[in-house]
């Protein structure tokens, strides 16, 4: 378990030495601050149309270090050839594989904490109260989507040759996952029968993130907390895919070669 | 050296401000001028209008504390056996009663609301069921000074389309019936009317907040007879004009001649609205008619 969190904890020092947590903080920052400071028939109190902005834009910033982060990861240390001398020394490739997950959700929940703090600062400013709990549940589903994607974009990077194939194909997929995912089993039945059957297949088979991202929305609507046991399901189902992702990046790992 | 380079950067600086001084005007003239300006329409062209059309959803969005059907359930709906709605052309925030005629004809609109705005059935599987319990699935409309939520999106859309007059019309409405701005209502109307100047719709509302909210029916009936002569310019030769317009604008127009006193004009107001069919109760306009001709024998 040391080596698993000893590899993790190299991949957050990557985090904090790269630009683009930065740059998105700065972005996100920059232009909440800006539409907040607008102002729209001398009403102080509007507040929704920050939180939707600022949900966005964190919703996007999180997407792209995850993904971006999790991509170079193992292609990174083949092309520099630090992966020989890694697992040389008595790390196996399943331990790998671990860390560098665990790495990356970390890494991505540190950045993802930070982008909820300034959210709450900027709107509990503005709307006078600060619902908690609410705020928990959103960081905490947000995370778990996340934990899915990084899963994925893993599996992504021991399949794919380049990085930048697997970040295009990994962002394309989680969006027509969040636009299209909960209504391709409605598309199915519109279709003739055997695209039908594969649009359905393909509803049963991915990973449904558009739950995940309806949290936001009840948070900029003020809809009130979930229950906190639909919560514990929904990241239960997260592990799985997750679970099920990092044995597949395992089994096709163990008996890759190496050398570029 | 350090001089002569300091020299150098200095001539070249001034002659560049004094270049940009002179050719700034002509360059201008050459983009055309009128709207060089507006950065928006620039970056953006004729996109804009797709946009101002989402922005102006998004209010109706927010109108609904974000249960909003998607165009997937819309589809379903309309194939189901349990209809959602009749297509909804323009989004519901717009729909609110302007005058007595609306109010009646409200309860079946809210009705056919209610309707679209209906759940899209059963879930059809376990991920849908469960997926539900994280979506929004109440159906409220924004109230007690909420209506504010909207705002931002309808001013974003009238800065992308300055020609979409129903965004003004609304935005006034709940500026001035919700939130008690008729100051800047008034002032929302004047930059639309600005932008629109043959809109008999924005000076339909402009008179509605001089009578309603400033209680001055001499600027009001002003406004509404200016609006009734936009109309009859704009809409008249139409094969199918917007008569429901020009029955607000005349049965209010009537109203404000009756209140005056002048009957007679009255009477003639709300027969344009029965002959242009501008009523969707010529019935009681009919019995209003002779009711205002008993008054004006008995005046005689």
């Amino acid at each position: 378990m040391n080596t698993v969190f000893c590899l993790a904890g190299i991949v957050i020092k990557e985090l904090y030495r790269r630009k683009d947590f930065y740059v998105l903080f700065v972005v996100t920052a920059l232009i909440t601050l800006l539409m907040g400071s607008v102002n729209f028939f001398h009403e102080e109190k509007i507040v929704r149309y920050i939180k939707d902005i600022c949900l966005l834009l964190i919703w996007v910033s999180s997407l792209v270090i995850a993904i971006a982060t999790t991509a170079r990861q193992i292609p990174a240390e083949r092309e520099s050839r630090t992966i020989f001398p890694l697992l040389a020394k008595p790390v196996s490739r399943g331990q790998l594989i671990a860390g560098k997950f665990v790495g990356c959700w970390l890494a991505s929940g540190i950045a993802l904490l930070v982008f909820y703090l300034f959210f709450a600062i900027v709107v509990g400013a503005k709307e006078g109260h600060l619902p908690v709990g609410q705020y928990v549940q959103a960081f905490w589903m947000q995370w778990s989507m996340l934990a899915i994607i990084i899963s994925l974009v893993l599996l992504g990077s021991v399949v794919f040759t380049a990085p930048s194939s697997n970040v295009t194909i990994s962002f394309a997929a989680a969006l027509s996952i969040l636009i299209l995912g909960g209504h391709l089993h409605r598309l199915a039945a519109l279709q003739p029968h055997l695209l039908g059957m594969l649009l359905s297949a393909l509803y049963f088979l991915i990973p449904h993130l558009e739950w995940f991202y309806a949290v936001r929305e009840r948070l900029i609507f003020d809809q009130g907390l979930l229950a906190w046991g639909d919560v514990t399901l929904a990241t239960a189902y997260a592990a799985a895919y997750v679970g099920l992702s990092l044995c597949a990046t395992w089994l096709l790992f163990r008996r890759k070669i190496l050398t570029m | 050296m350090k001089i002569r380079a300091g020299l150098i950067f200095s001539f070249l600086l001034t002659s560049a401000f004094t270049l940009a001084t002179a050719l700034q005007p002509r360059a201008f003239q050459w983009s055309g001028g009128s709207n060089s300006d507006n950065l928006t329409q620039m970056l953006l062209g004729d996109g804009r209008q797709i946009l101002a059309n989402h922005m102006f959803v998004q209010a109706d969005v927010y109108f609904h504390s974000g249960y909003y059907p998607s165009i997937f359930d819309r589809r379903d709906a309309s194939t189901n056996t349990e209809p959602l709605a009749s297509e909804e052309s323009s989004p519901h925030a717009a729909h609110h009663p302007t005058d007595q005629e609306g109010a009646k004809a409200a309860p079946s609109n809210e009705e056919e609301h209610e309707k679209s705005m209906r759940s899209p059935g059963q879930p059809l599987d376990w991920i849908e069921r469960f997926g539900r319990k994280f979506a929004i699935t109440q159906h409220t409309h924004l109230a007690n000074g909420k209506e504010r939520e909207m705002l931002p999106w309808l001013r974003l859309s009238t800065e992308l389309d300055p020609h979409r007059v129903e965004t003004y019309t609304v935005a006034s409405y709940w500026l001035r019936q919700s939130l008690g701005k008729a100051k800047e209502a008034e002032q929302f109307l004047r930059e639309g009317l600005a932008a629109n100047p043959s809109s008999y719709e924005i000076l339909l509302e402009l008179g509605r907040l001089y009578d309603e909210n400033y209680h001055d029916s001499i600027r009001a009936g002003n406004v509404w007879t200016v609006a009734m002569r936009r109309w009859m310019e704009t809409e008249a030769g139409k094969p199918e004009p917007n008569v429901g317009a020009l029955g607000q604008i005349v049965v209010r127009l009537a109203r404000l001649e009756e209140k005056e006193g002048h009957l007679d004009r009255a009477i003639d107001l709300l027969k344009i609205a029965i002959s242009r069919d501008a009523t969707p109760h010529p019935q009681a306009l009919r019995e209003q008619i002779e009711a205002l001709r008993v008054r004006l024998k008995e005046k005689k």
